[in-house]
């Protein structure tokens, strides 16, 4: 991400960033940039406004041009009545929309988020996808990392599905899903101690893909109420069972693995 | 299946912008820090006018009675207020530049992390550092020129060569201030900036003559303090206030000042640009 916003070298490869060399041309490229951190770099001792005149100088825009803009991301982001206030008291959700108020004050081509939505609770999580959905409406291209799926599935039109900095897969969210997962997941779990059991008698209706958690078991089947009936057929009786929609989670896992990655 | 090229084009070819000159952007970076400044230039204020009071003072009038006593000969026949006072802005003038380039510097890395904001905008790392070493400057020269007035105020100026105490002083101030800004954005912990303090910035106050004439320390540690950067703004400051500046010496005081100002912007250059390209 770093490298994409013009802030690193790139390390191997090429990099053409609309149009420009990232090396060459890093300063002109992040003009065109709007660059929403993992990490909050508000001024907290600034009030919200002057958070944005500060940026908005360091692209050269005129005083009057950054004070219209202003008025504008601040309604957009819905934080006019904190204009004035200082940031530090600002709840984490209002600070992130604020630093996308910011991002955008120099009308940037393409907009970098870096996880926008971690650690934000999820009535202020929604607030900003809302934001972000609209910002993609009016043409801008969002470019977002993100750990939750929902969240991809909700903003993006293409994905790319990164594992130990190698792509793993890309695709819309439904062609990733259609490809690789089935359309349905049905998971069974079974009281303690009788769960191995129920695996071996399941491997025999030869599910599609079958994956064994600690608690649980998740079959993939393009019909999963037809497997479930199969499932009682045999004899099998779950504790609880549920069938659902196939979800970019179950891509993700199923392309990255189940071992925890730190 | 897997690939490793991924492109986003964009809706219509964008031009990009043509990036100003160097000047304009450090300008823009200085008036941040302006900006934040206007919140608190009142108390800086205070500070910088009861500094040199206190000092002049306690050291000036209360220990300056006692010397004045016993002579003033090795004093160049003047009064102590009068000999230690451009030392004393000397000191003070190193302080400004150290205290000012030290832990704004590392806050701009680690706590308000005004660095990491304007990295991410057209300010390149050069820009950041000369932005932030404008407004350094200022404040040295702020400070400054209310000592010097203060000088002036109590009568302790003795030459009109002491209108180069101004710029003199700020170039001290300087010289001191690169490579501490150089050094502090390498910085990972915040107790690191109290050893140039503790370790230079205390031992250099008390011995580069500022508070008595270095001819008072035995000869073999002259050299030493000959050697360091205070006591060449010291020597400079007490020449123009005294009124015997000497062009020889002066050259050399200036030299060594901006000698060391330019080894800070060098190393600075590096600096900010591997902490903040990376």
């Amino acid at each position: 991400m770093r490298m994409l916003g013009c802030v690193s070298p790139p390390t191997a490869g090429e990099l053409t960033i609309l149009g420009g060399d990232p090396v060459r041309d890093g300063a002109a490229i992040r003009g065109r940039l709007g660059v929403v951190p993992q990490e909050d770099t508000l001024d907290s001792e600034l009030s919200v406004r002057e958070n944005l005149l500060v940026y908005g100088r360091y692209f050269g825009l005129p005083r009057k041009l950054i004070n219209e803009r202003t008025d504008q991301l601040l309604d957009f982001v819905q934080l006019t009545e904190r204009a004035g206030d200082q940031v530090d008291p600002l709840s984490g959700g209002m600070k992130r929309r604020l630093t996308i108020a910011r991002s955008l004050i120099n009308d940037p081509d393409i907009l970098i988020l870096d996880e926008p939505t971690t650690g934000l609770d999820p009535q202020a999580r929604h607030v900003v996808w809302d934001r972000l959905f609209s910002l993609k409406q009016r043409g801008v291209t969002l470019i977002l990392t993100t750990h939750y799926m929902d969240e991809a599935e909700q903003l993006c039109d293409r994905l790319v599905v990164m594992d130990h900095g190698k792509i793993a897969a890309e695709g819309t969210p439904r062609d990733l899903i259609a490809q690789y997962s089935t359309a349905e997941v049905l998971e069974l779990r079974f009281a303690p101690g009788t769960q191995e059991v129920a695996v071996e008698k399941i491997k025999d209706l030869s599910p599609e893909r079958l994956e064994v958690t600690a608690d649980r078991l998740l079959l993939y089947a393009a019909d999963g109420d037809e497997f479930l009936a199969r499932v009682h057929e045999a004899g099998i009786e779950p504790l609880t069972e549920l069938v659902r929609r196939s979800t970019l989670e179950d891509v993700f896992l199923h392309l990255t693995g189940r071992t925890l990655v730190d | 299946m897997t690939t490793e090229t991924v492109a986003v084009q964009p809706a219509a070819p964008v031009q990009l912008p043509k990036l100003p000159g160097t000047a304009v952007l450090s300008v823009r970076a200085f008036r941040c820090w302006l900006l934040m400044y206007q919140r608190t230039w009142r108390a800086s204020i205070w500070s910088s006018v009861f500094g040199p009071l206190f000092y002049l003072g306690a050291m000036g009038y209360g220990l300056g009675s006692l010397v004045d006593k016993n002579g003033t000969a090795s004093l160049g026949g003047v009064p102590y207020v009068v000999f230690v006072a451009p030392a004393v802005l000397a000191v003070q003038a190193m302080n400004s530049g150290l205290s000012n380039a030290l832990f704004p510097v590392f806050g701009g890395m680690h706590w308000n992390k005004i660095y990491l904001a304007a990295r991410a905008t057209m300010l390149r790392p050069g820009d950041i550092f000369r932005g932030h070493l404008l407004f350094i400057m200022m404040r040295i020269t702020m400070n400054s020129a209310c000592f010097i007035i203060l000088m002036a105020a109590f009568g302790l100026i003795r030459s009109p060569w002491a209108v180069l105490l101004l710029p003199v002083s700020a170039l001290l101030g300087f010289a001191f201030a690169t490579p501490s800004a150089a050094w502090a954005v390498t910085l990972d912990h915040d107790t690191q900036m109290n050893y140039p303090i503790r370790f230079g910035a205390v031992p250099l106050m008390l011995f580069s003559g500022t508070f008595f004439p270095i001819t008072q320390l035995p000869g073999w540690i002259r050299p030493v303090a000959y050697a360091t950067p205070l006591w060449h703004g010291v020597a400079l400051c007490r020449a123009l206030s005294l009124g015997d500046p000497d062009a020889g010496s002066a050259a050399i005081n200036v030299g060594y000042l901006v000698a060391m100002a330019a080894l800070g912007l060098w190393w600075g250059g590096r600096t900010y640009r591997g902490r903040l390209y990376v």
